[in-house]
Formats: structure tokens, C-alpha cells, sequence
């Protein structure tokens, strides 16, 4: 199953019941390493779902969500680990977590994977530079000492502080929001909030970002800078990023590899241009079954 | 001109029968609460009584006060929305502003030395005690409550209980073990910030109402234990004797090594209410240094972020868990603080100082104050406190409404009152507005439209 050396994250039989419902079937997929992966569906998908299960939201029912930091090597490892019952296995060249069996905040913390919500999650009491730096906190909580140093006023701590400030200045600078760092975040116009998140959960350092429906609500313009954002991330930070994404000029555009989700069921799998030609997706996509494909599409025109 | 007096006349009916039915509801509501009175005569026999002079009055005053609110004061306040909103804020603002804390601290450390000019020695130690020492102490609890509902969020009703167990901490160690002020103060922190880990963990899971209902059963818990185990505790008699502090190892009283006759003066209870003084003043202020301080360090930020959104803090790695239990402790140390202060003041402990009112009383000073606030915390304990105080020196009252007449039975009352005024006019309290921890270019106050309350 885990063959490719570039693998990042590898999701194997990943299943989520809520009850009787079963919002993510016996679902497979794997990211590679700099690569723009997106998650799309219809409406109910299961989309989100994926996301709690993967950011540790959600405990999921069944299944093994393996994620590796450094080299892909350490991939050899993850039968040892899920047999051994711990939560990550480290070595020398690299680190293996089994994002399962981490609590939500360690998934950050820990295996580095950060996170957006769909309906924007800011503190909007907060000002745009406070937001950046809570999602420093723990690299800032270690300088302070756990307070203690920082409650003496230790020169150590103010340094750790403008490292910290500087990084979020640098964020600010990217996403254009460098002349509001002293607003409050619930002032800001709806896409700057939506850059805004992008740029906090950047701000943890992480080997992977979780993006759930960035450019909803974002008009033609805006969401272009997003694809241009989204590019520079990945490609000057490196960073790989999972997207759930309904806007297809963003998906189609920057993904590298598209998971196709129907009522929690993958249903396609593959680099943008098969899976837009593939006929079980366009089926989902017009709400009908396979065979009716041909017809409904004549009969709209496409 | 004709239409004009019409218009007055049919305004001026309007405004009657407002006052009217104003006096009516008053009269309808007061009747059995102020109209009839129970009295026991010589053989404990409860006699209904009636106080119907004090019943019209009332209704007499709230009839009346409707009658200028519909005629003039009404009339002032629309007038006043329709004028267009002045562009610049008035000019005295910014030094008032600028001002306004080095002044206040200058006066609270000056406090006894005025009172005592003003007052003389032997009348003196009213004003220290109970206007001093007495609101320094609500400050204190008001801003560490503050840390817990203000900046955290987590609404915690029973705050009075690490209080309590401050107090008791300093009460039994000093009475059993004979350990100095100064060693039982960080200890009765420490028990204290214990107790509110301990309470912190079964209510992790629970917000908003439940966390309340929760912190207010622990409340009562601590308080029924302390009358309930009556080994430990001596029950409803309380522990009386306590040590008091000394000034570096000299006691304040009348002996030859005491305070007075150490330093050749002639011996007075004031020297001890002023030490005292200095003492909660000092507590008063570490307490406001280390809030200052603490939201300015990751830990305050990431209790501020809590309260604003739980979820989006976990998804930037930041361990709730821990960031409440350390907000409970904070808040519990120095609520230990102050209770083995008051403990050290009294000489005496007994449960019935640690009531539900008293948590009441805390939290609404941090409601009333501004959560988060903590100039407008300080404002409202003074105002809540000082204003009890102040009711029992209403002496003169007395002559107008005779000599049974108490006027602090009437701060609840009064309590209530100033409540729903300020929610009227102040919702989120005297200082709503939010201070940035950290900034760029400029500080900016956060409108309090946008500052979440917390979901507990």
C-alpha cells in the first residue's frame, strides 16, 4: 500500500459512523509531499469529516492515518508502530505519527498538520497580530519558560517575542494585511478574514495545511490571489496542502491530485484532467446514476 | 398656536396616566413587600403589622419620578439623539486618561496618611479598616475572579470557595503549628491553587451553564464541609485566636516588646489597621502586576484566544486543558491570598463569611466592572463595597425616617438598582473595551462588540 518514496500522508480504510450513519466508507487516499491535493464532493460528501478525522477532531471509527515528517523511509516503520500501540515513532533521518491516536491539539503541536474551518474560525476580539501570535504559542510558551521566565521579564523571552512578532509581520506581508495588524480580526472585510486564518495556521509551522472551502464566499478576484497564495506556499515554503475546495477555477488550477468524495464513498482518484473526464464524477456532480450520464449531459448542453 | 397647546395638553394626559398606572403596579408590588411587616412582642408572638406611610411614600416617589421621566426627561434624551454626534472627543479625555492611574495609586498609598491628618489616631481606624482594608480585599478578589471569568471566560460561581480555603489554610496551620503570616501566605496560595485544579478537572467538559451550576455546587460543598467537620473545623463556632502578622517578628500590641513600644509611641490600634493596610495594598497590587504581566505571555493570550473561539485554539496546537486549569489556579492562588489575609485581619474564621452572596458580590463586581477590566474592576469594588460602607454612616437618616430605620438593609436593594442601571446604559460593563496585549504601529482599544464573553 505505502510504496511511493514521496508520501506525506496516507490514509488507509478510513471509516466514520455516526450512529447508523456512515458519513466516510472504507475511504483510501494518499498526499504527496509538495503537492496541492484536493478533496471535492457534492454537498454532504464527507468531505469535512475527512478533515476532523485527519486534524484529530474526530476519533475515527476505523482505519490507520499515517503521516511522516523528513525522510519517506521512515514509512518502513509503520507496522511496527501500529502494532506497538504508540502514538509516533521517531528516528534520526525522520518521525512517523499515527494522527488516530494523537488528541487534536497534538496533531498541530506534534505532527504539524494545521488546519482552516470552513465558516471562518478568527478571535475576533483579538487584533490580526494577537491571532498570529496564539498560533505561536507553544514555541513562544517554551521561551517564557511555561510563564515563569516571562513573569521575571527575562531578556530571553522578549527576543523569543519579536522572532515571533517578526514571523507574523512576514505573514502579514504575504497575505497583504500588514497596514490592519492592529484591527481587531472581527473588523476585517470577509476575504482578508479568510487570508487572514491561511496565514495563522502558516504561523505553526507546518508540514502540512488543511484548507477546508478557502475561497468560499470569495469573489472571482480574490480567489484568484488565493490560487496565487496557495502556489507560493507550496512552492517557496514547501509545504503540502489539502484542500476541500467547490470553487473549480481554484481546484482545477492549482491541485496536483483530486480525491473525488460521494456520500463518503471515493469515487475517483487522479491527476485534475482524468478525473474532470471521468464519467462516475460527472455523474455524482449532476445527481444521477452512470448510465443516464450521456443523456442528462445532452440534454444540458455540455 | 392653538394646535401647539392641544398637543401639550394631550401629552401632558398621556404623562398622567403613565404616572398613574406606574404608582398603581408600584403600589400592587410593594403592598406585601414593604406594606406589612412581622413583629415578634415580648411572648415571640409574630404580629402582622402595617407601614403604610413608608408604602405611600414610595409609591408617592415612583409615581412622581415617572411623571418627570414622561414630561422631562423623555423628551431631553430624544432631543439629545437627534443631534448630530460630535466628531472630536472632548479635549479632556487624554490627560484624564493619561493621568488617571499614577493619580489613583498615589492616592490609595497616601489613603491612610490623609485619613489619619483628617481623622486623628483614634478615628481613624474606621475609615482604614472599613473603607480601606475592606474594598482592598474585594479589589483583590475582583481582580483574580477576573482572571478566571474575564479573561478566560469560564464563568465560575463558587470562586468564594478558594477563599475559603485560604483563610482556613492560614487559620488551622498558624493555630496548630504556629507558622508565621509569612510562610502560611504562599502555602495558603498554594492549597488554594490545588483546590482549583482539583475543581478544574471534573468540569473541563462543561460550558457556559453548566460550568456555573458546577463551580456554585463546589461553592457550597467547601462551605458545608467546613461546618459539617466540626473536628477539624470547630463548625458553625468557627476557629477564633488566630495569630495575627507580625512587623518583622514585633506584634501589635500593648506589651513592652510590641510595636508601639518599640518605636516610642504611644500605644494605638491604628498601627496594626495600617500595616494591615499596606499589606492588602500590597497583595492588591502583585495581583494586578502579575494579570498585567500574564497577559502580555503566551499563557494570557492563549486564555483570551479560549475565550474567544475553544476550537480554533486546538487547531493551533494549544493545550486547553492546561490553559484552563492554569486559569482556574491563578484565579484560586490569589483568592488563597486574600482569604489567609482575611483570616490574619479577623483573628476569627467561620463559614458563614464564605456564603454564595459572597461569590455574588465578586463576580458582579467583575460584571459590573468590565470583564477583562481592571481599572473598571477596581471602580466597581469600590463602588459596590464602599458603598455599604457608606450606608452605615447614613446616620442622619435616622431623624427623617425614625430611629428604626436601617439603611443598610437597603443594599441589596440598592445592589439591584445600580445592576440594572448599568446594564441599561453599560452592557458589558463600566470598561467594556479591550486593551491589545501586543502591537505594531499603534494601540488600538477593541470595541466590545467584537470581544467574545466566552461559552464557559
Amino acid at each position: 500500500m505505502v510504496a511511493a518514496s514521496d508520501i506525506l500522508l496516507s490514509v488507509e480504510h478510513l471509516t466514520m459512523r455516526f450512529g447508523g450513519l456512515v458519513a466516510v466508507d472504507d475511504l483510501s487516499f494518499q498526499a504527496r509531499q509538495g503537492d496541492i491535493t484536493a478533496l471535492i464532493g457534492p454537498n454532504g460528501a464527507g468531505k469535512t469529516t475527512v478533515f476532523n478525522c485527519i486534524t484529530g477532531f474526530y476519533k475515527p471509527s476505523e482505519g490507520r492515518l499515517g503521516l511522516c515528517h523528513g525522510d519517506a523511509s521512515v514509512w518502513s516503520e509503520l507496522e511496527a508502530l501500529t502494532d506497538s500501540g504508540k502514538r509516533s515513532v521517531t528516528r534520526g533521518d525522520g518521525a512517523l505519527y499515527q494522527l488516530e491516536r494523537l488528541p487534536d491539539f497534538l496533531v498541530t503541536q506534534q505532527a504539524r498538520v494545521a488546519r482552516t474551518f470552513q465558516n471562518i474560525r478568527l478571535f475576533p476580539g483579538m487584533t490580526v497580530l494577537e491571532n498570529l501570535l496564539v498560533a505561536q504559542h507553544n514555541r513562544l510558551m517554551l521561551a517564557s519558560g511555561y510563564t515563569l521566565i516571562g513573569i521575571l521579564g527575562f531578556p530571553s523571552y522578549a527576543a523569543a517575542e519579536r522572532a515571533a512578532i517578526d514571523k507574523a509581520r512576514m505573514w502579514l506581508d504575504r497575505v497583504g494585511l500588514i497596514e490592519r495588524a492592529d484591527d481587531p480580526a472581527g473588523d476585517l472585510p470577509y476575504g482578508a478574514q479568510r487570508r487572514l486564518e491561511i496565514a495563522r495556521a502558516m504561523c505553526t509551522e507546518p508540514v502540512l495545511l488543511c484548507l477546508d472551502e478557502p475561497a468560499a464566499g470569495l469573489n472571482p478576484r480574490e480567489s484568484a490571489e488565493l490560487n496565487a497564495l496557495l502556489l507560493t506556499i507550496r512552492n517557496e515554503y514547501a509545504i503540502s496542502i489539502l484542500l476541500i475546495e467547490h470553487d473549480m477555477s481554484v481546484v482545477m488550477e492549482i491541485s496536483d491530485h483530486l480525491i473525488v468524495l460521494d456520500y463518503g464513498v471515493k469515487i475517483s482518484d487522479g491527476p485534475p484532467e482524468i478525473v474532470r473526464n471521468d464519467p462516475k464524477v460527472i455523474a455524482a456532480y449532476l445527481g444521477v446514476a452512470d448510465e443516464e450520464v450521456a443523456q442528462v449531459e445532452a440534454e444540458v448542453g455540455l | 398656536m392653538q394646535a401647539g397647546s392641544q398637543d401639550r395638553r394631550v401629552e401632558l394626559t398621556r404623562a398622567l396616566r403613565d404616572a398613574g398606572v406606574t404608582a398603581l403596579l408600584a403600589f400592587g408590588l410593594f403592598l406585601p413587600l414593604i406594606g406589612f411587616e412581622t413583629q415578634q412582642n415580648i411572648r415571640n408572638e409574630l404580629i402582622l403589622t402595617t407601614r403604610l406611610p413608608l408604602l405611600f411614600t414610595i409609591v408617592a416617589i415612583v409615581g412622581v419620578g415617572r411623571l418627570v421621566y414622561s414630561l422631562a426627561l423623555d423628551p431631553w434624551l430624544k432631543q439629545r439623539t437627534m443631534r448630530p454626534p460630535q466628531a472630536t472627543p472632548s479635549a479632556w479625555r487624554a490627560p484624564v486618561a493619561k493621568w488617571f492611574i499614577p493619580f489613583s495609586i498615589g492616592f490609595v498609598i497616601a489613603y491612610p496618611i490623609i485619613v489619619v491628618a483628617i481623622k486623628g489616631l483614634g478615628g481613624a481606624v474606621k475609615w482604614v479598616d472599613n473603607f480601606g482594608i475592606q474594598i482592598l480585599i474585594y479589589v483583590m478578589l475582583g481582580w483574580g475572579l477576573n482572571i478566571v471569568v474575564g479573561l478566560a471566560g469560564l464563568l465560575d460561581l463558587g470562586y468564594v470557595a478558594f477563599y475559603a480555603v485560604g483563610a482556613y489554610s492560614y487559620a488551622l496551620l498558624a493555630k496548630t503549628f504556629g507558622f508565621s503570616f509569612w510562610i502560611l501566605l504562599p502555602l495558603a496560595g498554594l492549597l488554594s491553587s490545588f483546590w482549583g485544579i482539583l475543581l478544574g478537572f471534573p468540569v473541563l467538559r462543561l460550558r457556559g451553564d453548566y460550568l456555573a451550576i458546577v463551580t456554585l455546587a463546589f461553592g457550597e460543598i467547601i462551605r458545608i464541609v467546613l461546618i459539617n467537620w466540626v473536628d477539624l473545623t470547630n463548625g458553625y463556632a468557627g476557629i477564633s485566636g488566630i495569630p495575627r502578622p507580625t512587623f518583622f517578628g514585633i506584634s501589635f500590641n500593648a506589651n513592652d516588646d510590641g510595636f508601639a513600644a518599640v518605636f516610642g509611641l504611644e500605644f494605638s490600634p491604628i498601627y496594626r489597621t495600617i500595616f494591615l493596610y499596606y499589606l492588602i495594598l500590597a497583595l492588591a497590587f502583585l495581583t494586578a502586576f502579575v494579570t498585567v504581566r500574564l497577559r502580555r505571555l503566551p499563557v494570557g493570550r492563549a486564555w483570551e484566544a479560549l475565550r474567544e473561539d475553544e476550537i480554533a485554539c486546538r487547531s493551533l496546537g494549544i493545550n486547553t486543558t492546561n490553559t484552563k486549569l492554569t486559569a482556574f489556579a491563578m484565579g484560586a492562588m490569589f483568592a488563597g491570598f486574600a482569604g489567609s489575609f482575611f483570616a490574619a485581619r479577623q483573628g476569627f474564621v467561620s463559614p458563614e463569611s464564605f456564603t454564595f452572596l459572597e461569590s455574588a458580590t465578586i463576580l458582579s463586581i467583575v460584571v459590573l466592572g468590565g470583564m477583562g477590566s481592571q481599572i473598571g474592576v477596581a471602580i466597581a469594588a469600590i463602588v459596590m463595597i464602599g458603598g455599604t460602607e457608606i450606608m452605615r454612616e447614613l446616620d442622619f437618616l435616622k431623624q427623617i425616617f425614625g430611629s428604626a430605620f436601617d439603611p443598610t438593609q437597603y443594599r441589596m436593594l440598592l445592589f439591584g438598582f445600580a445592576m440594572v442601571l448599568i446594564m441599561i446604559w453599560k452592557p458589558r460593563g463600566l470598561i467594556s473595551s479591550r486593551d491589545p496585549s501586543v502591537f505594531l504601529k499603534e494601540r488600538k482599544s477593541i470595541s466590545s462588540d467584537l470581544v467574545k464573553e466566552g461559552h464557559g
